[in-house]
């Protein structure tokens, strides 16, 4: 498996997400690990803006040609944006996950969501330990 | 570059190239001709309005009969086929579709009936169909038998439409399935279409199903289990009668994926197990051809606590006369606009009779003795991840082949380049890489030593050459094919030139 | 056993090599009172000259088109196959392939499909078609489920036009979902009724084309009704051959396209095996069910073809599958390619234009008998209700005695035409056939 690119600067969920807040919104996409798992990803479906979601729960799918993964809301908000780019260029999230491949952008509505979200250091064991079940 | 090559049609010696059959439309060619008309013109227009009639049939092309002939002669030539050789797909059954079957369903009396022409003009039709249900209860142990479903999958979904029926008749709303982790697709898939939760059953270190697992997720909100034995690792279920009991101590039923029968023919039946509802591949078992995908055969099999649910109509034999029968009250409905794939009916009714109580016991016993023999051949240089005795299918896995940079894929498509169509790769989920290979009666010893030698010279390239699998197949007409392109900017019709999608 | 290759000493020398001294032996794992140990009780082995014999004495004992003149239709149709359709069919790279999962030696099945999928959405009007359903039944229901998904709606308005078996298959598979189903009315001139249960619970409106009965519908009128709601019109299609003729159901506003195609040189065979189709817009296609084959390149560049957005399928995505439809109608869907591609543009219409040819000189004849009427004033394609005098029964049973299968006793079906015949008329009937055919109908009243 290639190294696995997790920056600093951003927190992330059990179920392989990343999140960056800029500028009141929380911006969401999958992280390297995941996109090195799912190999070349095809198409994602993400919501309309203006629907809510609770954390935790599904708010679009990402495929690859063999497998489906579902996408968990990091945090519970109201999507604001959508990375539209996605629809006719999916390889994007393989190319640029942190950058070009981000998802949706949410705006929270409960703050202390962000609080149990994991840094790098904490995401990077949660990888190694599932890798050795 | 040679002549041969700028010039030729065929690449290699006879094999060909060929466009999409749009490509070699030419204006004012046909494939078809009509004699005089004997009765007047009819002028649509004027009789249907304007509006309704169309001006063009697009995207067809204009071709003589040579051209579609030699069009799809073509094309045939670049599809591997049971008729070319061992296909080891496992749980698919690629046995050997005999000549004898193709005839009799082309006769007059059965292709050219109509499916709601009068029952008295149908004896012969309903005669067989009633006869091969009786048949298939027999070979299975079941009570009856509805030939309807068009393929396996839609004759799981009338038996899951059984089973809900049947707790909803009793005032019972259950809501939940168990299904193994080593099931089919189809299993879950149909579940949900009857809205049933499904709830995974993990299989033992051993490959098969403890009656423990299942005890601990049945309750009374559990409808029934799906199983399918022998399995897709290639193992009977012989824990399968405690595991009955056990769903049937709480309410349940159990239904039984009748996609790898041909082991048991005549050794043993799902319906002496305590299997309630079954469906039949007649496209794996019973001989029928799978014709590129289909079309298939699925009827379904119950004990007599399901009857009143079968879909209708029914075969109904009173004295020597035979009639499609309607009154059923509690049936689950029609599945099939008309009466299911009656010419693979008729194929497997043929199939039966030239086999025989004898014959089809051969059939279970040369299978199961060719999976087995496969197994004693390739434990030497394959890991086999449930090393015990198989039934018709034996499952390898790609774990030797760590740090090789080799792939289970990368074998099969290796294999295609040997002669052979690949095993089933990736399936089922619980082996890491795995190979099912089911190579079924219709091999002879000496085919089954060359499929050896083969896996166990790709064993060795795969360690001395490892890129010469990654890079394979070799040897077709295609090497292998962007599926990410494909899936990405999906392309699902020709277009004629200068046409946007 | 002329099936299988096994010679004695080669099962003593594989039964050394598994270990196992008899081939019970192999069965070990089977507990014993699991065991049949006994025969199955079926007829014994036959040879195949036997096997020949014996099935060829019950196909005697049926009705079929090539010993009867055939008027009947209702959902299956007596065309005529040009031989090198089932030539094509009966080539065994074809017939005896799987499922074409590897694609690098699938090819002949993958661009036949991919040629189908071209032709289905040219016929009817579409932007994408699978790779075939069971039959139009099933693929009418697929078509309804697709419409749930998709408007996230509980409810399907069915057109009264609808053939009563789809409609019977349509409540088996949405049975299961408590889904509602609400049924439309026949008006006097034979179309179906705009129901007025279309409202903005209404997932989508089920209508066929050409009706039950013949009769042509207003498919844009439906349409409209349907989109002024958010529904979708689903266009089911029985009578493949009238696509080449009538306007497609995509230029009139159907957002779902689906039916039977056995009118493509499929032999009738008692109902099966058929073809159903679907085809829908490229904006919907990844809620469909169903295969499709998609083009490609391989690793040189060169097109080929793939199976391609599986993920929709019940094999990946399991219990949120589109559908768990697996193996479908492969070698129908070939025969159908095949049929289509020798009529081609021109011929294909031709066809189309005889057919209706033929049943207008059936309907000028009813019209010019005594006791035969054509209860049903709107236009037809090549099926079409006649009225006849005393009951159905005995004027198909008067047609029986001069080897004619006359049509369909509607009594079961739409009683309140009075003694009535569904009749279809195909570019197989002869003039003369359809003359005998009148007045055997009319009895003694002609």
């Amino acid at each position: 498996m290639a190294e696995i690119d997790l920056p600093d600067n951003l927190h992330y969920t059990p179920e392989d997400e990343w999140t960056r807040l800029e500028e009141g919104r929380v911006l969401v996409g999958v992280t390297d690990y995941a996109q090195q798992q799912l190999g070349d990803v095809v198409f994602v479906e993400l919501p309309e803006p203006g629907n809510s979601f609770e954390k935790g729960e599904p708010f679009g799918v990402i495929e690859s040609v063999k497998a489906v993964s579902d996408l968990y809301a990091p945090i519970s908000g109201e999507v604001v944006a959508v990375n539209a780019g996605l629809a006719d260029r999916p390889e994007l999230v393989n190319e640029d996950c942190y950058g070009d491949g981000w998802m949706i952008a949410i705006v929270p509505s409960d703050a202390a969501d962000m609080e149990g979200l994991m840094d790098a250091a904490a995401y990077q064991k949660h990888i190694s330990e599932r890798q050795q079940d | 570059m040679s002549d041969v090559e700028t010039l030729g049609h065929a690449t290699r010696g006879l094999a060909w190239e060929e466009p999409l059959i749009f490509e070699r439309s030419r204006p004012g060619r046909t494939g078809v001709g009509f004699d005089p008309l004997d009765v007047p013109e009819a002028d649509a227009v004027a009789l249907l309005g304007e509006d309704a009639v169309r001006d063009d049939l697009p995207l067809l092309p204009e071709v003589s009969e040579v051209d579609v002939v030699r069009h799809f002669t073509r094309i045939s030539t670049w599809n591997y086929a049971v008729d070319l050789g061992l296909y080891p797909l496992g749980s698919c059954t690629m046995k050997y579709n005999p000549r004898i079957n193709e005839r009799v369903a082309r006769l007059a009396g059965f292709a050219e009936t109509h499916p709601m022409q009068p029952d008295s003009l149908s004896q012969g039709l309903l005669r067989l169909m009633h006869a091969l249900g009786e048949q298939l209860a027999e070979i299975s142990g079941m009570d009856r038998v509805s030939l309807q479903p068009a393929a396996g999958a839609q004759g799981e979904l009338a038996g899951i439409m059984m089973i809900r029926a049947y707790h909803e008749r009793r005032g019972e709303r259950r809501s939940k399935l168990l299904i193994p982790d080593s099931a089919h697709g189809t299993n879950p898939a149909s579940a949900a279409l009857n809205d049933f939760e499904c709830i995974a059953v993990p299989s033992g270190p051993d490959g098969v199903l403890h009656p423990e697992a299942v005890a601990e997720r049945m309750s009374a909100d559990v409808a029934g289990l799906m199983l399918t034995n022998p399995n897709t690792l290639g193992l009977f279920e012989e824990h399968v009668a405690r595991i009955c009991e056990i769903v049937h101590e709480q309410g349940g039923l159990v239904y039984g994926d009748g996609a790898n029968l041909n082991a048991l023919l005549g050794v043993a039946r799902p319906g002496d197990m305590g299997i309630d509802v079954m469906h039949f591949n007649l496209h794996k078992t019973f001989s029928t051809p799978h014709g590129g995908g289909g079309p298939g055969a699925g009827p379904v099999g119950v004990k007599n606590i399901l009857a009143p649910y079968l879909p209708v109509p029914a075969v109904r034999k009173r004295g020597d006369t035979y009639s499609l029968d309607y009154e059923f009250p509690h049936s689950i409905g029609r599945l099939h606009g008309n009466h299911g794939n009656v010419g693979m009916l008729v194929r497997a009714f043929a199939y039966i009779r030239a086999l025989g109580p004898d014959g089809l016991k051969r059939c279970a016993e040369m299978a199961v003795l060719n999976a087995n023999y496969l197994l004693a051949r390739l434990r030497e240089t394959w890991d086999v991840p449930y090393d015990r005795p198989v039934m018709h299918e034996c499952v390898l896995s790609d774990a030797r082949l760590e740090g090789s940079g080799v792939t289970t894929l990368d074998v099969a498509k290796r294999l295609i380049d040997y002669g052979y169509h690949p095993p089933t790769i990736y399936f089922p989920l619980v082996v890491h890489g795995a190979l099912m290979i089911e190579p079924t009666e219709s091999e002879s010893l000496e085919s089954l030593d060359r499929f050896v030698d083969a896996l166990t010279a790709i064993e060795r390239e795969a360690r001395e050459n490892p890129d010469l699998l990654r890079t394979a197949p070799h040897r077709t007409p295609r090497s292998r094919l962007d599926e990410t392109r494909a899936a990405r900017r999906p392309i699902l019709r020709w277009q004629p030139e200068g046409d946007d999608a | 056993m002329r099936y299988i290759p096994h010679t004695d000493d080669e099962i003593t020398r594989m039964l050394e090599a598994v270990n196992a001294s008899s081939l019970s032996e192999l069965f070990r794992t089977v507990p014993e009172k699991l065991q049949l140990g006994r025969p199955l009780d079926l007829p014994v082995a036959a040879s195949e000259q036997l096997v020949l014999a014996e099935l060829s004495g019950l196909a005697e004992l049926n009705a079929h088109a090539t010993n009867h003149d055939w008027f009947l239709g209702a959902g299956t149709y007596a065309h005529f196959s040009p031989s090198s359709v089932d030539a094509m069919a009966s080539r065994a790279e074809f017939f005896t392939a799987y499922t074409p999962y590897q694609p690098e030696i699938s090819q002949g099945t993958l661009q036949a499909i991919f040629e189908w999928q071209t032709m289905t959405t040219g016929l009817t009007g579409m932007d994408v078609s699978n790779a075939s359903m069971y039959d139009g039944a099933s693929a009418t229901a697929e078509a309804a489920l697709m419409a749930l998904r998709l408007t996230r709606r509980n409810k399907v308005v069915v057109a009264g036009g609808l053939h009563p078996h789809y409609r019977d298959v349509l409540g088996t598979y949405l049975g299961g979902l408590g889904s509602e189903i609400v049924d439309g009315g026949r008006a006097q001139d034979g179309r179906s009724q705009l129901p007025s249960a279309i409202d903005d619970a209404t997932a989508c409106v089920v209508l066929q084309q050409p009706a039950f009965l013949g009769t042509l519908e207003d498919v844009a009128g439906f349409a409209e009704a349907a989109h002024a709601v958010g529904a979708l019109l689903v266009v089911s299609v029985t009578e493949a051959l009238s696509l080449a003729l009538l306007r497609a159901p995509g230029d009139q506003g159907a957002d779902i396209v689906c039916g039977e195609a056995q009118s493509f040189g499929l032999p009738m065979g008692f109902g099966g095996p058929h073809l159903g189709f679907l085809a829908a817009r490229q904006k919907h296609v990844r809620q469909m069910p169903g295969r499709l084959a998609g083009q490609t390149v391989d690793v040189e560049g060169r097109r080929g073809f793939v199976l391609t957005l599986s993920t929709r399928e019940q094999h990946i995505r399991r219990e949120r599958a589109t559908s768990n439809i697996c193996t479908n109608q492969g070698l129908c869907l070939l025969m159908a390619t095949v049929y289509l591609a020798l009529h081609g543009r021109r011929g294909l219409r031709r066809l189309a234009e005889i057919n209706l040819a033929k049943a207008e000189y059936v309907k000028a004849r009813v019209r010019e008998t005594p006791g035969l009427a054509l209860p049903l004033s709107a236009p037809t394609f090549n099926e079409f209700v006649v009225s006849v005098p005393d009951s159905a029964e005995a004027a198909l049973e008067r047609a029986r005695r001069a080897r004619i299968v006359a049509g369909l006793d509607l009594r079961p079906y739409a009683e309140d035409l009075g003694p009535a015949v569904l009749v279809c008329a195909t570019e197989r009937a002869s003039r003369e056939a359809i003359d005998r055919l009148v007045a055997a109908l009319a009895g003694g009243a002609s």
